[in-house]
């Protein structure tokens, strides 16, 4: 060892193995903190499923809401379920992508518009039983639609409106300028860049969006309970002006009551809610990483 | 720019195109604009129309009950006799949710949102991220469900005083649903660090958990720091886990093992219960949605002025 070296030896320490012995350390702290969620959706599903597979045939699904436990089953609520997502699809999607489109396409940029980002940022942040309280006090009352399948859908409309805008925007901000410009170079007006061009190839990102959307307001359940939908439903839904009742209603419903055969029906509805919910992320999944290999040039 | 590429074309002699050179600025095309406008309004009124109506309300109720009450008395009793709407028990309640969440989703959702941005290998990365935003599509009525019936039993053989509505299983559960939140956004802040900060502090000398946590997280902080706001403003808003788990106590208590109530478990509570409109007692749900409105929008904000304040450029 040379003079220099030895004075360095002396004075730094490098500690290397005690460094590296605490970074394995760590490395293996957020491994398991990683895992943390998916251990408790794990004993979340293997819990539910307990609890609700003894209770979950043919009867449960096909019954109405009952007080007695045996006879009880969610017809009413997968039938509500199933309108309240076709009609806030049908308000929702229509007026979430033109209003995207406005946004991305047509806006002049400047201060006006940075309001409106704002606003719609804002808007995705506010509590869903918020969006209940408006709901309440704006379809129910002042429209007088009451506590109808119509008022439930509009007030989920909004609420998943920001959703449906936000992912819109990023798939219409993803489409390469190149294309706009191509088209516009060609004569084609501002509408038919846009449905010909810019809509087609942001589909895939649109309508992941969307069901990711739907399937926020498939679970929702603050707001409905606003509006009033928590009631004793044993039919079917004929109008829209119907009052109506869901699943995620009837899970609260299960829930709420002291009895253990009750809280085996809410699980037996949890298991229905769930695998809805997960094929329709699942579809959402599996479209965003078709998009991601396919991303068009 | 259109006009200007007329004027020319007149200019060269050419004759008039067809009438479809002008389909830019004709009818249709301007009835299309109009009507997406339209849609984007429709964002303005719904913002419009919730501080209408929490607003509009609150003022009614602000008429019967001061403002000194509100913010003055300690109890919050409207169903009894002698009623009272002192809005702190409810604060309260949220506040212990709110800190019992973030103990929980904070450093969870960081360790989460650091391993896989620098550690997971790609392939991990790939089935991890989509597994951790399937924790985020459960719906919050399934959480409430499972901090009821199977946190609350087990968090009481080791705690056999707690009762079954309680702070501390509804907090952890709220801040189980919030972890893929923090995560993922943290994991967007981590990412967004350039590569060049941390291969410097490796030439330096570093080891991966010196670059980790000296070099890439406190690069991030900002994005991190946004990330927690958000997170939290949901855990102020959740209402279906507090509503099933924790109760309809409204107290002001510091033991979490006891059963307290939130701003949003009331405001679902009047709304269940028989109350009649016009009474103060119906009014009130707004007042408290006033509040829970104001808080939540104002941590919005703060975490998109962090955002947009400390977007560090390198």
């Amino acid at each position: 060892m040379t003079e220099v070296q030895q004075a360095v030896a002396a004075r730094f320490d490098l500690r290397l193995e005690r460094r590296r012995r605490l970074g394995q350390i760590l490395a293996v702290v957020l491994f398991f903190s990683t895992l943390f969620g998916l251990l408790v959706l794990t004993s979340l599903m293997v819990d539910v499923v307990r609890k609700g597979v003894p209770w979950l045939d043919w009867q449960f699904l096909t019954s109405y809401p009952s007080r007695n436990p045996e006879a009880a089953g969610i017809k009413s609520a997968i039938v509500g379920s199933f309108w309240l997502m076709l009609l806030t699809a049908l308000f929702s999607v229509p007026i979430g992508v033109g209003a995207a489109i406005y946004l991305e396409e047509y806006a002049p940029r400047g201060w006006f518009l940075r309001l409106i980002q704002l606003n719609i940022a804002n808007l995705a942040g506010i509590p869903s039983v918020i969006y209940g309280i408006l709901g309440l006090g704006l379809f129910v009352r002042f429209f007088a639609l009451g506590r109808s399948l119509l008022a439930g859908a509009l007030t989920m409309s909004l609420l998943v409106l920001p959703i449906i805008v936000i992912s819109t925007q990023e798939a219409l901000r993803a489409v390469p300028q190149g294309i706009r410009e191509s088209a516009y170079a060609l004569g084609a007006t501002r509408w038919q860049v846009v449905s010909n061009h810019l809509l087609p190839i942001a589909a895939p990102g649109i309508l992941t969006g969307i069901i990711l959307a739907l399937s926020r307001a498939v679970g929702e359940t603050a707001p409905l309970v606003m509006i009033g939908a928590l009631t004793f439903i044993a039919f079917l839904p004929e109008s829209l002006l119907d009052p109506f009742t869901v699943l995620p209603i009837q899970i609260f419903n299960w829930t709420a009551r002291p009895q253990e055969a009750f809280r085996g029906l809410a699980a037996a509805a949890i298991i229905v809610l769930m695998m809805f919910l997960f094929l329709m992320n699942l579809s959402a999944i599996l479209l965003r990483n078709y998009y991601e290999r396919h991303r068009p040039h | 720019m259109a006009s200007s590429v007329d004027g020319w074309i007149r200019r060269q002699g050419f004759p008039d195109l067809a009438p479809d050179a002008n389909l830019s600025r004709g009818p249709r095309e301007r009835l299309i604009q109009a009507l997406l406008g339209l849609c984007a309004l429709v964002t303005v009124f719904t913002t419009l129309g919730i501080a209408a109506i929490l607003i509009g309300e609150s003022v009614a109720f602000f008429r019967q009950v001061s403002l000194a009450e509100f913010f003055g008395d300690t109890k919050w009793t409207p169903q009894f006799a002698e009623q009272h709407f002192g809005i702190w028990p409810l604060l309260a309640g949220t506040l212990m949710i709110t800190v019992i969440a973030a103990l929980v989703a904070i450093p969870i959702g960081l360790a989460a949102a650091i391993y896989i941005s620098q550690y997971a290998p790609d392939r991990v990365r790939r089935w991890l991220k989509p597994s951790l935003e399937l924790l985020a599509g459960v719906p919050t009525v399934v959480y409430g469900y499972f901090a009821l019936t199977f946190v609350t039993p087990l968090l009481q053989h080791v705690l056999p005083q707690m009762q079954v509505y309680n702070a501390l299983s509804a907090g952890i559960v709220v801040g189980i649903m919030i972890i893929p939140m923090v995560a993922s956004l943290s994991e967007d802040a981590l990412r967004a660090v350039p590569r060049s900060l941390a291969e410097g502090a490796y030439a330096l000398g570093a080891t991966k958990y010196e670059v980790v946590l000296r070099v890439v997280v406190p690069a991030a902080l900002s994005g991190i720091m946004a990330s927690f706001i958000l997170a939290l403003s949901r855990a102020i808003g959740e209402t279906m886990i507090v509503t099933l788990a924790a109760g309809a106590t409204p107290k002001l208590t510091l033991n979490p093992l006891e059963s307290i109530q939130t701003m949003t478990a009331y405001i679902v509570q009047v709304s269940l219960g028989d109350t009649p409109q016009g009474t103060v007692v119906y009014q009130s749900l707004f007042a408290v949605g006033l509040v829970l409105f104001v808080l939540t929008l104002g941590m919005n904000l703060l975490a998109n002025r962090i955002i947009l304040r400390f977007k560090e450029t390198y």
